[in-house]
């Protein structure tokens, strides 16, 4: 089974974010990244696929020559080769305009099936995955906690709201988005590191594509809703003030 | 006009379908409503008490169980009829699976997750909820409402007509063959009927540490509960994850440690009576929902709240 996974570079959870002066972004000048997390579930199932059926696992990534970085973490995990959509912009471009560049790299490889995390930790759009297909003309499935191969197709469990999952059967090829928790991440091994070194990055160029649409006209930190006590001073005091407030005030305990 | 496509299963409206007609409503723009399906003449009819310009019923077999496909093909036909300069819809799973595939074949932008309505345009979150972005959009598009945004209840009631769309769907185009939904086996913990839950979140570092913050549940008389990651990890037990994949709680009292408040995880736990954060970031949206707060480090605060039950 030859898979395309895509992943995306955000920015790491534990930095703190700032906004640019332009208010239309993050100052991600000195910024640490890291690879999207649902990504990093879909690029695991990926590599279990291919355990199990065999076939290749190629990375495609749309973004600035930085993401290089998540690439190369990518290929030590176990990933045979990677297609780089390479281009500035594609850092912060939306939804529609990523699926385009991928789109592009990815129809001249001829995959059996596509992965893709269901949603990136920066904007969010939840939509790279689902536009593709569509772009793709492959049929999709969203927020997918198993995969299972068939003869006909894929069979793959879809979460739904509220603890309730659904099977549905797709026709290969086809893409589907993962959710997070679908397998047990593995992490890169020295042996892997050093493999990857040597495996193919294919600069691809960016497509002209036409903005999608919908642009940040600010962007900013929200204005909180409730009235917070916070309780500050060393631990031992902020906890004994917080455990009063809570049998006095609360009556929570 | 807006049109908002309301979502139901077999028969029954899903609420949130309400939200987003209360937000079509606000907008002071004509408001119809679509609903899809097989046998939709009493959800149509449901959505015929709102203060709205028009029903529209699209009733199909092949849209009995929902398909990205379906949906796509019925509403393509739909939106291009009307054609409404803007389309609104609840963000639901659903709603995710299909509305992408929608806008793409339109070539229409789609906004996701929006929280209000601003200046012709959307208020929407970034980064988890950490920032905010207002959004231009400068063409006719769709919008999806975040679960809670608006209110339900906010939604004027009235009374508007019922129309039939004829809309042709070709069966065999529909790719994905679905199975009914189920839920998986029995879940052992009732956490809804918790009165006081300690909730911990991926600040807590290891599953080693997940010990000290059952103490401080033991030391309150609370169950212990996590975000999604700490579940996923298999830390805890799924049937303890709070949110909107997990459980829906209310207790008197619900203290996050290390949880930095994601809507998903929100949704599960803001009906709470008193809120407790405890966490190092004070930006963390968390404090958005939280009745008293500590700033600071879990691994310091955690041994001295438990002194100080004792
Ligand atoms: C479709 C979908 C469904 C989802 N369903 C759910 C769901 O049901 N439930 C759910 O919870 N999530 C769900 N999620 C995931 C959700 O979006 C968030 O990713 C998740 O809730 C984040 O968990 P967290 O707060 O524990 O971790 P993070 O967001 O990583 O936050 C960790 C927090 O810990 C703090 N911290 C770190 N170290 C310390 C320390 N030493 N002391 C104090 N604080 C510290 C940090 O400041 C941070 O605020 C879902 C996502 C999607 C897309």
């Amino acid at each position: 089974m030859k898979i395309a996974v895509c992943i995306k570079q955000v920015v790491t959870r534990e930095w703190q974010l700032r906004v640019n002066d332009q208010k239309t972004w993050i100052r991600d000048q000195d910024a640490s990244f890291e690879l999207n997390e649902p990504d990093a579930y879909a690029l695991e199932e990926a590599l279990r696929l291919k355990e199990k059926h065999g076939g290749e696992v190629i990375v495609c990534c749309a973004g600035p020559a930085r993401a290089t970085q998540v690439i190369r973490e990518a290929l030590a995990r176990g990933a045979d080769r990677a297609l780089h959509v390479e281009s500035d912009a594609l850092g912060t471009a939306d939804a529609g305009t990523i699926a385009a560049a991928l789109a592009e790299a990815i129809r001249a490889e001829q995959v059996d099936l596509v992965l893709t995390g269901l949603q990136s930790d920066d904007q969010g759009f939840g939509q790279v995955g689902v536009v593709l297909a569509e772009t793709l003309g492959i049929p999709h499935a969203t927020i997918i906690m198993e995969v299972q191969v068939e003869a006909s197709g894929l069979r793959v469990k879809r979460e739904l709201e509220g603890g309730w999952f659904q099977w549905v059967r797709l026709p290969l090829p086809a893409l589907v988005t993962i959710q997070s928790g679908i397998n047990q991440l593995r992490y890169a091994t020295l042996k892997g590191i050093m493999a990857a070194k040597k495996k193919e990055i294919k600069k691809v160029a960016a497509p002209a594509v036409a903005s999608g649409g919908q642009r940040v006209t600010s962007l900013y930190f929200p204005e909180k809703a409730k009235q917070t006590q916070v309780l500050a001073g060393p631990p031992a005091e902020a906890a004994k003030a917080l455990v009063t407030r809570l049998r006095e005030e609360a009556r929570a305990l | 006009m807006i049109l908002v496509i309301a979502e139901q299963r077999d028969g029954t409206l899903n609420r949130a379908t309400l939200e987003s007609i209360a937000a079509a409503q606000s907008a002071s723009e004509p408001v119809k409503v679509a609903v899809l399906g097989s046998g939709v003449d009493a959800v149509a009819q449901e959505l015929a008490r709102a203060a709205i310009d028009e029903v529209i019923a699209v009733d199909d077999p092949s849209l009995q169980a929902y398909t990205a496909d379906g949906f796509v093909l019925a509403l393509e036909q739909l939106v291009r009829a009307e054609p409404p300069q803007r389309v609104f819809l609840p963000h639901t799973y659903q709603t995710r699976d299909f509305a992408p595939a929608l806008a793409a074949r339109l070539t229409w932008p789609l906004v996701t997750d929006c929280t209000a309505l601003k200046d012709g345009g959307y208020v929407r979150p970034m980064f988890q909820g950490k920032l905010q972005a207002d959004i231009a959009v400068d063409r006719p598009h769709l919008a999806t409402f975040q679960i809670g945004a608006f209110r339900a209840d906010a939604m004027k009631a009235g009374s508007a007509g019922i129309r039939k769309a004829s809309i042709a769907i070709d069966a065999s185009k529909i790719r994905q063959k679905p199975e009914a939904p189920f839920k998986e086996a029995k879940q052992a913990v009732d956490l809804s009927q918790a009165e006081r839950i300690v909730a911990v979140g991926r600040g807590i570092k290891g599953q080693e540490h997940i010990e000290l913050a059952r103490k401080l549940a033991e030391a309150m008389g609370a169950e212990l509960a996590a975000s999604r990651p700490i579940c996923d990890a298999g830390w805890l037990p799924m049937d303890r994850q709070i949110g909107s994949s997990g459980q829906t709680v209310a207790p008197k009292l619900y203290v996050a440690l290390g949880i930095s408040g994601a809507i998903q995880h929100l949704v599960g736990m803001k009906g709470s009576r008193t809120i407790v954060a405890i966490n190092k970031d004070p930006e963390a949206p968390i404090f958005e929902v939280a009745d008293y707060g500590i700033v600071g480090d879990l691994f310091e605060i955690v041994p001295a709240l438990i002194a100080a039950l004792k």
